[in-house]
């Protein structure tokens, strides 16, 4: 049998969509095309993009040769002038002739231009092609007041447009008395008129035009009220007009305001003809957008290819991001009572407007319109769409992230697998899911690639990532984030494998577990497990050089290279004669003095080879390492309390002597901060540290998860009365849980942030020990507290380590002589960084 | 060889005062030179002590490993990376450090400077 052929009319977004679609499912069809344009079918969605891409190369749809590898004949610049029906035959402009099994008109629309005076002048402009824009964009340098008959969907792009092109004003000229009349009520479009305001945009609504003004050039705008906008670019974009000219003129049947008449399968009353796109009339509707469009071209393939799908109407919802506004209407925005109750959340202060219209019986969602804040869009697009009951308070939804975004993954779950996630390409959750369970699509761009999911408008692609990460979930997988190129784990796995493969040292993790030579982010990453594991000296078994820059000196490196010394005072409570010591000690060395923040004392400015020196006199007088340099404990610091305050309930200083002494030098995956506090009044601010205990009348309020810094967060309460042993219990199982699961350099505060279930999870786990891993904990933790020993002390008294204490190996007695102080208040600074810094 | 017939071979220290894995600070003719005993992959680097950044003294003190096959050191300061071998930054900034010949004989290390 003779390969049939199929002759398209067109090649837009949708005539191009046949042509796959066809070629996919007939590979062996003869395809011809005929298309007007002088060039091949571009991305008409992304039209206002032209503007700012250098190329037009970018909006393409197809590759130049993808017309000739698929065997398309594709005849540019040509229309098809006749069509003789009954020898089923076409005549191009140009004289090709060809014979067709099955024609289709995929000719599009046009713009609709008003039957007004004027529209001829220079200056006037349609929002259709990209000749349109070359247009506009060149005219638009000698122009300063720039206007928009239409404030549509598309009008709105157009003055937008307008607006990046330069306009002094810009103003949107609308006959109804609202914005986007056909996807928008009243009262948000006010909410839009005022954002697009702010933007540099003046609306007027309700305004019929009389006559464009101008000689030959268009200089200003008359209206019927009598008033008048001085203008010199216009674009109009007050509707598109099917392109049904040639269909008419062969006899087939169009609608009464356009468009040709198609079935359920886009026949035209010639069953060999098919109309899709912004041609064809479906139950008396013209399909403005490309996703039915695209349907369609399915449809008429499908029909061809005898598989019998439909065309059923189309969801006409749409969000788009209007200079900087969302706007999104889904289902049926405007229905009201007595068919629906209407929800309406207003904030004119943050021009925030959004409608739910849901049935009488308060289940299901009908539709909505939301403008200002459009981030539960999907899924309220999905729970009409597939009819999912609404949650017992419809209300929250109205109120974005904070109350619905935990419930995210629900939503997710109760979407039924035909869920259409992709309405561009008509792309299904149960694709989606496919495409990442048994193609192994672990980001959204690879599900695009996979099922073209999110290569339309993008809109969907938040709903992507969210069934991406859910189907990995599902699986088992989760996202990992591997530490580097040397290690193949996340931070987690690497704690594990550590400790059940009992490795002490970083060359036996890097050789067992890793691969290469290591980096800066493993190496101290590692170090930090092995200590958190075995709280063992760190600078012992070669792990000294795989020790971060404080690490590796135990002390602070400062500016100029020189460093600083911070001796434990726990609790802050200290010994006149300790005090003295200390003071002895900066003098000695000629060392900076300052009082930190957690209630002890900063000695800076200390030479590499004083610091052994320094730490033998600090620790005769019974001074510690404070641990300033490691992501471990820090102070706990501590109000006066009972003993001496007049409103102290308890000793907050015994306790959080206790405290500190119990937790000093624990390593973590960052720095941890503690306070107690001996009543409500808060002098140690606990609420802002890693955990804080403030006494109450009964016994102590356990907080978790509070920082200072760049992020301040208050710490939340995990228990309350509970006595001092609980608390140290409950502490324990806290900072285990955090060490063995947080991510790296992470603190507590967003540790909690990223925990699912937040808080109430965290208390179940530490209070009700709902892991069963309470006991565990509690003797993880005892193993390191009996390990512990000073770093320093075991540093001065190893001559080994003690030695890596000089700055020329070659010259150990001799300090470095590029470092340089300067004076100030009578002590010494470092000098500021040798300039000029060369990078 | 021109560059070879130049070089001059200065006595740095013995190999025992050398940190395996990880760097020393040696002064010779008045210079600063980080000295790195890469043994892990067997390998020796001498490089300028000076990171070129913030101008300090403190390259010898930085962590040594690898990016792809190219060895490298990190900063203790900003965690700047340089190429052992080339000297050239890694850390995307246009700056590169010294970096000098070494040898061993007979326990000594050796560093070979231009003249």
């Amino acid at each position: 049998m003779k390969n049939k052929t199929a002759v398209i009319i067109g090649n837009g977004m949708v005539g191009n969509r046949f042509c796959e679609k066809i070629k996919l499912k007939l590979p062996d069809i003869n395809v011809i095309v005929f298309s007007e344009e002088p060039v091949r079918a571009y991305d008409r969605v992304h039209l206002t993009d032209y503007f700012k891409i250098p190329s037009m190369e970018d909006l393409f749809l197809t590759e130049n040769e993808w017309y000739t590898q698929n065997n398309i004949q594709l005849h540019l610049n040509d229309p098809v002038v006749a069509v003789d029906r009954s020898n089923k035959k076409v005549r191009s402009l140009t004289g090709i002739t060809c014979n067709y099994d099955y024609l289709i008109f995929a000719t599009g629309s046009a713009a609709f231009v008003p039957p007004i005076k004027g529209t001829e002048k220079e200056g006037v402009f349609l929002y259709r092609t990209i000749e349109d824009l070359d247009l506009i964009k060149t005219y638009a340098k000698r122009a300063k007041r720039g206007a928009v008959i239409g404030g549509g969907l598309l009008g709105l792009e157009a003055a937008k447009a307008l607006v990046d092109l330069g306009m002094e004003e810009t103003t949107v000229i609308e006959f109804a008395p609202r914005l986007m009349p056909r996807q928008i009520d009243d009262t948000a479009s006010t909410v839009l008129q005022h954002k697009l305001n702010e933007l540099g945009l003046t609306c007027l609504l309700q305004k019929s035009t009389n006559e464009l003004v101008g000689n030959e050039r268009l200089t200003g705008i008359s209206f019927q009220d009598g008033s008048y906008l001085d203008s010199d670019i216009l674009i109009i974009s007050a509707g598109i007009r099917p392109r049904d000219e040639l269909a008419k003129k062969i006899g087939l049947a169009t609608g009464d305001r356009g468009g040709i008449l198609v079935n359920a399968q886009m026949q035209t009353s010639d069953g060999s003809i098919y109309a899709i796109g912004e041609c064809a009339l479906f139950n008396d509707m013209i399909y403005g957008l490309v996703a039915p469009g695209y349907e369609m071209a399915e449809v008429a393939a499908s029909h061809i290819a005898e598989e019998g799908k439909m065309f059923k109407g189309f969801d006409m919802s749409t969000k788009l991001k209007l200079m900087g506004v969302d706007v999104a209407s889904f289902g049926d925005p405007f229905i009201s009572e007595p068919y629906a109750r209407t929800i309406v959340l207003e904030d004119r202060n943050k021009g925030i407007y959004k409608r739910l219209n849901i049935s009488t019986d308060g289940t299901r969602l009908l539709g909505g319109i939301l403008v200002g804040e459009a981030t539960a869009y999907n899924m309220l697009l999905q729970t009409v769409n597939n009819n999912l009951p609404l949650p017992e308070h419809p209300e929250q939804l109205l109120f974005g992230e904070q109350t619905t975004g935990k419930k995210t993954a629900t939503g997710l779950v109760a979407l039924p697998d035909e869920a259409l996630i992709c309405s561009c390409e008509g792309i299904t959750k149960a694709q989606i899911c496919d495409a990442v369970a048994t193609k192994n699509c672990e980001n959204a761009e690879s599900v695009k690639s996979c099922t073209r999911a999110g290569s339309g408008c993008g809109g969907c692609v938040p709903m992507v990532k969210d069934l991406i990460a859910h189907t990995m979930k599902l699986q088992g997988k989760y996202i990992r984030t591997t530490i580097c190129e040397h290690f193949d784990f996340s931070r987690q796995e690497l704690f594990d494998l550590i400790k059940i493969h009992g490795l002490r040292s970083y060359d036996q993790v890097l050789d067992q577990l890793g691969k290469g030579d290591g980096c800066e982010v493993c190496k101290p990453l590692v170090s930090s497990l092995l200590a958190s594991c075995w709280n063992e000296m760190i600078l012992r078994r070669g792990n000294d050089v795989a020790q971060d820059s404080n690490d590796r000196y135990l002390a602070n490196i400062q500016r100029g290279g020189t460093y600083s010394v911070v001796p434990r005072i726990p609790g802050g409570e200290i010994l006149p004669e300790k005090l003295i010591v200390i003071g002895e000690v900066a003098k000695k060395y000629g060392l900076y003095t300052k009082i930190t923040g957690g209630q002890r004392i900063d000695l800076f400015g200390a030479h590499l080879n004083d610091l052994p020196a320094i730490w033998e006199e600090l620790i005769a007088a019974g001074f510690e390492s404070g641990h300033a340099y490691g992501k471990a404990l820090r102070t706990v610091k501590s109000c006066v309390g009972s003993t001496w305050c007049r409103f102290g309930l308890h000793d907050s200083v015994s306790f959080a002597i206790r405290i500190e002494e119990r937790y000093r030098g624990l390593r973590a995956p960052h720095k941890i901060k503690s306070a107690v506090s001996g009543c409500i009044r808060e002098c140690a601010e606990a609420q802002s540290k890693d955990f804080g205990i403030i006494a109450t009348e009964k016994g102590w309020n356990l907080y978790v998860c509070g920082n200072g810094g760049s992020k301040p967060q208050h710490a939340l309460l995990l228990a309350s009365d509970i006595d001092e042993e609980t608390c140290i219990r409950y502490i324990d199982r806290f900072l285990m849980f955090y060490i063995h699961t947080a991510d790296p350099l992470t603190r507590t505060a967003t540790w909690l942030n990223k925990m699912d279930g937040g808080i109430d999870y965290l208390k179940n786990v530490i209070v009700n020990d709902s892991l069963g891993m309470a006991e565990n904990w509690e003797q993880e933790m005892q193993g390191l507290v009996d390990a512990y020993q000073c770093e320093w002390k075991v540093a001065v008294n190893d001559p080994d380590i003690r030695k890596r204490f000089v700055h020329f190996v070659n010259a150990p007695d001799e300090k470095d002589s590029n470092i340089r102080f300067d004076e100030l208040r009578g002590q010494k600074k470092a000098a500021d960084w040798n300039t000029p810094s060369l990078i | 060889m021109q560059t070879l017939i130049n070089t001059q071979w200065l006595e740095a220290c013995r190999v025992e005062d050398t940190i395996e894995n990880g760097g020393v600070c040696l002064k010779l003719n008045n210079e600063q030179i980080a000295l790195f005993h890469f043994s892990r992959r067997n390998e020796w680097y001498a490089t300028q002590n000076e990171c070129p950044h913030k101008r300090q003294m403190v390259l010898s003190r930085g962590m040594l490993g690898s990016l792809g096959e190219t060895p490298k050191v990190a900063c203790p300061f900003h965690k700047k990376t340089f190429a052992l071998d080339t000297g050239e930054c890694l850390s995307g900034d246009e700056c590169a450090i010294k970096t000098y010949p070494v040898k061993i004989e007979n326990g000594l290390v050796y560093i070979g400077i231009n003249e």
